[in-house]
């Protein structure tokens, strides 16, 4: 036991005399874990809240019943159907905006907890006969979130007011309800939302439902799975898991380089502690202890950090999850104990992957062998050769992944081969670079300078290879969001042509406003669209019912077309589909889509596929008369309106005036253009900070990296300078070596980049969201994270460099008399 | 389980928690119809219970239900001296907490199997006070369904919040229905109840009953004032116990056509139980010479009980009887569900020189529901009849 005392305390001590090394093991252990559970922090938040929304009633999600446009429909049809034998349960459901509290989003939902289907449990309890009925009994209860009261900054038991004067029933916290919502008895909410005997669906048994697919009188079945967000926002998680691996593969570099050269440089204290008698198994358990404990502080302030990152992350995430799916996330983090021991779990397995080089190193040390450069340099060629050829097999492997895969997994193997055979191949391909060039160079110091940067090369590849990796995830990942946000907003102006769009508030109105619009002198064209939602092939999506006008035939652009497909549109019985749901459903032009109508199967042939960015549902173009033909109890959703500009505003007036519309039914072209780019920034709003940050750890990792080696470096300089070389000569010369270093590393960074970008748009956006970009490069923003990279390595060499200028004569000299 | 905090509540209603926990004293077992009735004692928390099944964690109710159970005396009281008037009272009698439609049928297939079908159908009132119309109506409306055989017996049970028309019952024509459960004036019937039809149905049963009957009702007690005690308690309580029903039954998928005669009871009140009264067997007997028999026996803790009865003789004049002209004795029993429940009765009513043994047409007849009872068809020599047992 007192041999290992001493032997860790002599171990120790080089972190003491070496604190930068310390710091540099912290920072990267630190990094990596902070980076990786923040993100983990977010999207377990996110999930929780999904499986909150969706295991609010019974305990799972619920199969239902609806009217096909999602429009309310008369409470007499849940007696109805009950007498005929179907075991549903009435829900009505709307948002609701609190007196007070006009920014907050709240959903108010309305049950009747005696007839719920399944188990009966509602917010994962079962009620008891005092809480069903305090439940429903008058005052009654208005459940909530903890985390959504505390929002709203009220307490239990208040009653606040809606804005149209409704007061709810007492608030009373529940554990387990989704975040956002409140839950309250039908017979209160009915009045609250304004919906007097009407029904927002029915809840439908599930086994029953899995034995009566065909829905009864004009109401559509949707089967439990179906309504599950999680599905929806599957894709949107893994992206950013991605980037958190990315982070946490970066940081775990920066410590496997800091352990690395703590064991080079304590090789003399290994060998003199294995001399006085201390076993090998006993050094690599000190060693071993050592890193463990360094992990556990990295893992700890990581954690700690990763929360932080994630609440500051958190409302951004919320927004885009919002804004994108309609998913409801809690604002404020609610963490399992479970989650911050895998946080240091995570870092201890970090630390001991990025160790396990050098513990292996280490048990092997030759017990006499001298610290011998030349020896060094040999073996790291034979290292090297093994690496390149771990590199070629990542490229087979990511050649493989493209040619053979297909799906999400697949693209990331793709990307995660393609990133580490770079990286792996950097070194190599550096050092046979400068080999080449050596064998050019005539002047003795442009040799010294070549051959010197090769015998760098072993202790600042890690640094170089996160640098590669970060600038080339940037470079990718900058290009497909810029890239995107072009093809977007192109898109979007294409698309969105109509000036006005107006909501009726229901059929009537519907019905009312569609005559009174025809005959307003003031616009142009009425583009009336009814709308249904249906599900294919288990995937929600809504079929729009359009008429034929040359508005369509001039701004809706088509990705893929038959000849004359609008005409066939107009005529045949026909249909188009989004990117993004052709992919689903694997249907091509030509191909019919079988869409379930309450009649039975219809299926209209595809004659166009058009772009639908950033919509997770499905989305169905097809003329109004045939929709019509299917469902013909619909009335418009939508009246899309062409008037001239300048006649925008009289027109709104008019409206208003007419069907006392309220402002969220009423919405011009420039509203709508502000919203949906807003959704667009929110959802990369994260990746970019995320983006940054992981171009920040490689910056901090060559910095290290560079200033561990710099301590070692007056032993290969003191020579130079004793031959007449001046100080500031061997400043410039050794700058110029990092950037040599640092600019090959760009300029490899830079295709690898582009190949990313393109894996991005071609291969991960389709098998995420269904939709593929063009490749777009943008040579001003790749000049500037060039530029950025550059004066990344100058910051990161310019204050060992300042040290190595500073350095008094006799510390040059004293290297001479004190040989290592 | 904490026993103490529960304790009243148990007392008035607590089968169904009972039942889910065998360390619980037995006597204050006390289940479905004298519980549905006399469960007014504490109602609404009797019906509640009922309604929300049994659930092993119920918080100390007395202050949740202290605001909302208005005073049984708020309730209209059931007194002597009332004059039925019909349809009107088939329909549901507002102001009384507590009501019942309740049909049984003794069914017979053409190979000679017997069958018992039950239909039962209980409005409870949450408070005294009238009706709000739609989600506030609080009314909490239950039905119970079996089908039994020699060898199986299948039940079921629904619940629904009155005033959305889920449940309900209307004198006019007369209908009573739960979900697709139902009893129901066929149409084009000439009088009320002359012509119904009743259904029901539970994952492995189904039945459809085509009732008729030609004769008078038959009001029981002192002219359909029921005593329950010799405190006071009582309810209205008429019958029409000359149906005649065909039509199909099937258990386990299987269809069988079946005939035989059933009974329907009418029974309304808002008066609870006495304390000391603990369960409750209860016969209805169609007699092969054409006369039918009502006969129910109140236990009571101290081992004696409350019986009586009312002979129905072939024209429907009634007579009742009293304690002293029945002799009851249970002669054998079965084990069921850790109980051990009578299902042979030695019946005599010397002054109808009636002599008779029931059994168990299937002894296992346990209606295995939130709140379980035993109920089924008996058979004797001379006739078939229905028997509830109850707070065993």
């Amino acid at each position: 036991m007192a041999v290992f005392y001493w032997t860790l305390r002599a171990l120790l001590s080089h972190w003491r005399r070496h604190p930068v090394q310390f710091f540099s093991v912290l920072t990267g252990l630190w990094l990596a874990t902070a980076l990786l559970t923040g993100v983990q922090a977010l999207n377990s938040q996110a999930r929780d809240s999904y499986a909150r929304a969706s295991q609010l009633i019974g305990g799972e999600p619920q199969a239902s019943l609806s009217a096909p446009d999602a429009a309310s429909f008369p409470q007499a049809l849940f007696a109805e159907l009950r007498r005929a034998g179907w075991p549903v349960s009435p829900v009505v459901q709307g948002r609701v905006v609190l007196k007070g509290h006009e920014d907050q989003r709240l959903q108010l939902m309305g049950i009747d907890p005696v007839s719920l289907p399944g188990s009966g449990a509602v917010a994962g309890q079962r009620l008891s006969q005092a809480q069903m009925l305090a439940f429903f009994d008058p005052p009654g209860r208005t459940w909530i979130a903890p985390q959504t009261l505390q929002a709203l900054g009220l307490q239990e038991g208040a009653q606040p007011q809606t804005t149209s004067g409704h007061a709810l029933p007492p608030l009373q916290v529940q554990a387990d309800m989704a975040p956002g919502m409140l839950l309250t008895d039908i017979g209160f909410a009915q009045p609250v939302l304004e919906m007097p005997g009407r029904l927002s669906r029915l809840l439908v048994d599930k086994a029953y439902a899995a034995r009566h697919p065909t829905p009864p009188a004009a109401l559509q079945l949707k089967q439990g799975e179906d309504n599950n967000l999680a599905r929806l926002t599957e894709s949107f998680h893994l992206n950013l898991d991605a980037l958190g691996f990315l982070s946490f593969v970066v940081g775990l570099f920066i410590v496997h380089a800091a352990i690395g050269l703590a064991l080079e440089q304590r090789r003399g204290l290994l060998r003199t502690l294995r001399a006085c008698g201390v076993s090998a198994r006993l050094l690599i358990l000190s060693l071993a202890v050592e890193l463990g404990a360094l992990a556990l502080l990295g893992g700890l302030l990581g954690v700690a950090s990763g929360y932080l990152l994630a609440s500051l992350l958190l409302p951004d995430v919320a927004a885009s999850l919002r804004g994108l799916y309609g998913a409801e996330v809690a604002g404020q983090l609610s963490l399992s104990p479970l989650w911050w021991v895998a946080g240091l779990g995570l870092s201890l397995f970090g630390a001991l992957l990025a160790g396990a080089s050098s513990l292996w190193r280490a048990a092997r040390l030759p017990l006499l062998a001298l610290a011998n450069a030349q020896a060094w340099h040999e073996a790291h060629g034979r290292w090297l050769r093994r690496q390149g050829w771990v590199a070629l097999t990542a490229l087979v492997i990511a050649l493989l992944a493209l040619a053979l895969g297909d799906s999400l997994a697949a693209g990331f193997v793709l990307m995660a081969a393609l990133l580490l055979g770079a990286a792996l191949g950097l070194p190599v391909v550096l050092n046979g670079v400068l080999k080449a060039v050596l064998g050019r160079s005539r002047s003795v110091l442009g040799q010294w300078f070549l051959a010197d940067c090769r015998q760098q090369l072993p202790a600042l590849s890690l640094a170089l290879m996160a640098l590669l990796l970060a600038l080339a995830a940037n470079i990718g990942a900058g290009s497909m969001t810029s890239g995107f946000r072009q093809t977007f907003n192109n898109w979007l102006e294409q698309r969105l042509t109509a000036e006005l769009y107006l909501n009726p508030q229901n059929p009537a109105q519907a019905e009312q406003m569609n005559s009174w619009l025809t005959q307003q002198p003031l616009v142009q064209t009425v583009l009336p669209t009814w709308q249904v939602a249906v599900q294919l092939q288990g995937w929600p999506a809504d079929v729009f019912g359009v008429v034929d006008d040359p508005t369509y035939r001039q701004h809706w652009p088509l990705l893929e077309a038959t000849n004359a497909p609008w005409d066939q549109l107009q005529q045949d019985d026909t249909v188009m589909l989004s990117e993004q749901l052709a992919r689903r459903l694997n249907v091509e032009l030509g191909d019919a889509v079988a869409i379930p109508t309450p009649q039975g199967v219809w299926s209209p042939k595809v004659v166009g596929i058009y772009a639908d960015y950033g919509n997770p549902r499905g989305h169905v173009l097809v003329n109004a008369q045939h929709l019509l033909a299917h469902w013909p109890t619909l009335s418009p959703a939508r009246f899309n309106l062409r008037v001239a500009p300048a006649n925008v505003a009289p027109l709104v007036r008019e409206v208003q005036r007419e069907f006392g519309l309220e402002d969220s039914h009423i919405v011009d072209q420039q509203q709508l253009k502000g919203w949906s780019s807003q959704v667009f920034e929110r959802t990369f709003a994260a990746t970019a900070a995320l983006n940054s940050l992981t171009l920040s750890v490689a910056g901090v990792a060559l910095f290290i990296s560079l200033l561990t080696q710099s301590q070692s470096r007056l032993g290969q300089l003191a020579p130079l300078w004793a031959l007449g070389v001046t100080r500031r000569q061997l400043m410039l010369l050794n700058l110029g070596q990092t950037w040599l270093l640092a600019v090959l590393t760009l300029v490899l960074a830079l295709p690898l980049g582009l190949l990313l970008a393109w894996c991005l748009d071609a291969v991960i956006n389709v098998q995420a969201f269904g939709w593929r970009l063009p490749l777009q490069v943008f040579p001003w923003q790749l000049a500037q994270l060039l530029g950025l990279a550059m004066l990344a390595t100058l910051l990161a060499s310019a204050w060992p460099l300042w040290q190595l200028y500073r350095s008094r004569p006799a510390d040059l000299l004293r290297t001479f008399a004190h040989e290592d | 389980m904490k026993i103490k905090p529960m304790f009243r509540v148990l007392l008035s209603v607590g089968a169904s928690l009972l039942a889910k926990n065998s360390r619980a004293p037995r006597p204050i077992r006390q289940p479905k119809l004298s519980l549905i009735f006399f469960a007014s004692k504490l109602a609404p928390t009797g019906v509640l219970l009922l309604l929300l099944g049994a659930c092993d964690k119920i918080p100390a109710p007395e202050e949740s239900f202290a605001g909302l159970g208005s005073d049984a005396a708020d309730f209209a009281q059931v007194v002597p001296g009332k004059v039925f008037s019909f349809p009107e009272d088939h329909g549901p009698h507002a102001g009384f907490r507590i009501e019942w439609w309740y049909v049984t049928a003794n069914l017979k297939d053409a190979q000679g199997n017997l069958f018992g079908v039950q239909w039962t159908l209980f409005r409870n009132a949450l408070k005294a006070e009238p009706t709000q119309p739609g989600w506030h109506d609080s009314t909490i409306w239950l039905g119970h369904a079996a089908v039994t055989s020699a060898t199986r017996h299948y039940a079921a049970e629904r619940y629904a919040r009155g005033g959305v028309d889920q449940a309900g019952a209307q004198a006019e024509p007369f209908n009573a229905w739960i979900d697709d459960w139902k009893f129901t004036t066929r149409p084009g019937a000439g009088s009320p109840l002359a012509d119904m039809q009743l259904k029901a149905g539970g994952p492995q049963f189904a039945y459809d009953l085509h009732l008729t009957s030609s004769r008078p009702l038959v009001l029981q007690g002192d002219n359909g004032y029921s005593r329950k005690s010799d405190q006071g308690q009582a309810s209205y309580y008429y019958s029409q116990p000359f149906f005649t029903a065909t039509g199909s039954v099937s258990i386990d998928g299987k269809v069988y056509q079946v005939t035989g005669p059933a009974w329907l009871d009418r029974e309304w009140s808002s008066q609870p139980l006495s304390a000391s009264q603990t369960g409750w067997d209860w016969f209805s007997l169609h007699l092969d010479r054409g006369e039918q028999l009502m006969l129910f026996r109140v236990r009571q803790k101290d081992g004696a009980g409350y019986l009586t009865g009312t002979w129905i003789d072939r024209e429907g004049h009634t007579q009742t009887l009293h304690n002293a002209d029945i002799q009851l004795t249970p002669l054998a029993t079965t084990d069921i569900d850790g109980r051990s429940i009578p299902t042979r009765w030695s019946l005599k009513i010397p002054g109808k020189q009636l002599d008779i043994t029931t059994e168990a047409v299937n002894p296992k007849a346990w209606m295995n529901l939130s709140i379980p009872y035993w109920e089924g068809p008996v058979r004797f020599e001379g006739g078939v009849g229905y028997l509830e047992m109850t707070g065993y």
